[in-house]
């Protein structure tokens, strides 16, 4: 890794002093990609690792940042320092964004130990968790003992920047839909607990036993038989804990909350707490934690790999050039993408050859 | 070696401060920054000069427009530029005022640090492409 610059290095520093237009220029720095940022992640890594993040995803509508809000305040009651990031979608048309999470944090504006900071999706494919993960660490080496991430509904985008989280809470509103709702796929999988929010209405009864329905579903026949006591061997196998209850041990919660009033916001810290000490008790934590490292050096490869494939593309004339004999069928993309790769792959394959001759000697 | 491209967009908040509820015009604003491309943080009605700061602060925007009708800019607007030179962020963020502001009070807001005041009858176009010029020069 390159050496930090004398800017970025002032910057880093400034951070970790607790200084917060720092903290705000660093995620700047990580939400435009501007050189020099992955250095400065690079100099915070080493900080990071203190904080507890919970991140926070459900439809528009349902509550998500009043919930926030409600749950920031408790945490500011109990002494703790918060950072917030939320995440609104962005216009595929114009790239622009109206962020409004920010309006619904009322409770504790003008209070510094709270740090928001809304980000839009800009219409980056994958790279909009990378920019959410970035974020949470750089919040996380200032300092911020609670980090929540609101982002919204249950698409990929969004269930990839959950996984930046250790506990993932599922806002769900009443009467939002039968039960069938609840059956497609990303809603149930990503959470740890369920909150039905605005649980002074009607509804909410019916949704609630819905929600605990399918969780029980979900649920291996035997998890119901055990004591919710099981050894670090059987977190091993399931260090995701992704698919719910499923031999995990746990069994995702449902809350019920009106986070207007605050009523239930003092289940919902508790369960959530719940889960944290789980995934220590467990041993789930540590496996979480490298699934995540997984995750980021994964998507890291891929997109410096994507890069040089666009080079590669460039030196062959362009994507326009090939995309046009194929479609004209004078060749085909495969063998297209064969020739493009091959001296990659040969290349590739020469440097390892000869790191290994280096190694052996 | 940081291969991926850089992508920049410019940040703006729309905040309304101080007791003034007339927020029609922040919201037409804060749209047609939206439709201009930019990235748009809403305050919400009714911020003190301090939420305001701490918003401008920690969403490290490029432009602040701030948007008042109730006549209390010379007491408010003073109050927050002060707030963002104590967080050091005032340098590098164009301040933007919108509403009534009588003309014998234009000339000490931009001593104050103002950029630009906007009054009734100012072209969405104007405004949008003062931003354009002016905002985001890191």
């Amino acid at each position: 890794m390159a050496e930090l610059s004398g800017a970025n290095a002032r910057l880093s520093e400034s951070l970790l002093d607790g200084d917060h237009a720092a903290l705000a220029r660093v995620i700047t720095k990580i939400e435009n990609r501007t050189p020099g940022y992955r250095e400065l992640l690079a100099a915070l890594h080493a900080e990071t690792g203190h904080a507890s993040v919970v991140g926070v995803t459900g439809s528009p509508g349902t509550g998500k940042s009043t919930l926030v809000d409600a749950l920031t305040k408790q945490y500011r009651e109990a002494g703790e320092t918060v950072g917030v990031i939320a995440v609104d979608p962005s216009s595929p048309y114009t790239g622009g964004s109206v962020l409004g999470d920010r309006i619904r944090m009322g409770s504790t504006a003008g209070d510094m130990d709270v740090f928001v900071r809304s980000m839009s999706a800009r219409g980056r494919l994958g790279g909009l968790s990378m920019a959410t993960a970035d974020a949470v660490k750089a919040l996380d080496a200032f300092g911020k003992d609670r980090i929540i991430v609101e982002t919204v509904g249950a698409g990929q985008n969004e269930v990839d920047i959950v996984e930046t989280a250790e506990t993932v809470a599922v806002v769900v509103q009443p009467g939002s839909g039968d039960d069938i709702q609840l059956l497609k796929a990303g809603i149930l999988e990503i959470g740890d607990l369920f909150v039905v929010n605005k649980a002074d209405k009607d509804e909410a009864a019916g949704t609630v036993a819905d929600l605990e329905t399918m969780i029980h579903m979900d649920a291996s026949p035997t998890a119901g038989l055990s004591t919710g006591h099981h050894g670090p061997d059987t977190a091993e196998a399931n260090p995701k804990g992704g698919d719910t209850g499923d031999e995990s041990g746990w069994t995702p919660p449902v809350v019920e909350t009106v986070a207007t009033t605050g009523e239930g916001i003092d289940d919902l810290r508790t369960a959530l707490d719940d889960h944290q000490q789980y995934l220590v008790d467990s041993g789930e934590a540590e496996g979480r934690r490298r699934q995540r490292a997984e995750t980021e050096i994964r998507r890291l490869l891929r997109t410096d790999l994507g890069e040089l494939a666009d080079q590669v593309l460039d030196r062959h004339g362009g994507i326009e050039r090939l995309s046009a004999s194929v479609a004209t069928r004078e060749t085909d993309p495969y063998t297209v993408v064969g020739q493009l790769v091959d001296p990659i792959e040969s290349a590739v394959e020469g440097s390892l050859d000869a790191e290994s001759e280096a190694s052996e000697k | 070696m940081s291969t991926d491209h850089a992508q920049r967009a410019t940040r703006c908040l729309v905040a309304k401060v101080g007791l003034d509820g007339h927020d029609r015009g922040a919201h037409v604003i804060a749209r047609a920054f939206r439709d201009a491309g930019f990235e748009v943080i809403y305050s919400g009605l009714h911020r003190a000069p301090e939420e305001i700061v701490q918003a401008a602060v920690q969403e490290d925007v490029d432009v602040l427009g701030i948007s008042i009708l109730s006549g209390a800019h010379n007491t408010l607007i003073p109050k927050v530029i002060e707030g963002l030179q104590s967080y050091d962020a005032f340098e590098d963020t164009l301040i933007l005022v919108g509403g009534i502001v009588p003309e014998e009070d234009k000339t000490t807001l931009r001593e104050a640090g103002v950029d630009a005041i906007f009054g009734p009858g100012t072209s969405i176009e104007e405004t949008v492409e003062f931003v354009r010029q002016h905002a985001g020069s890191e």
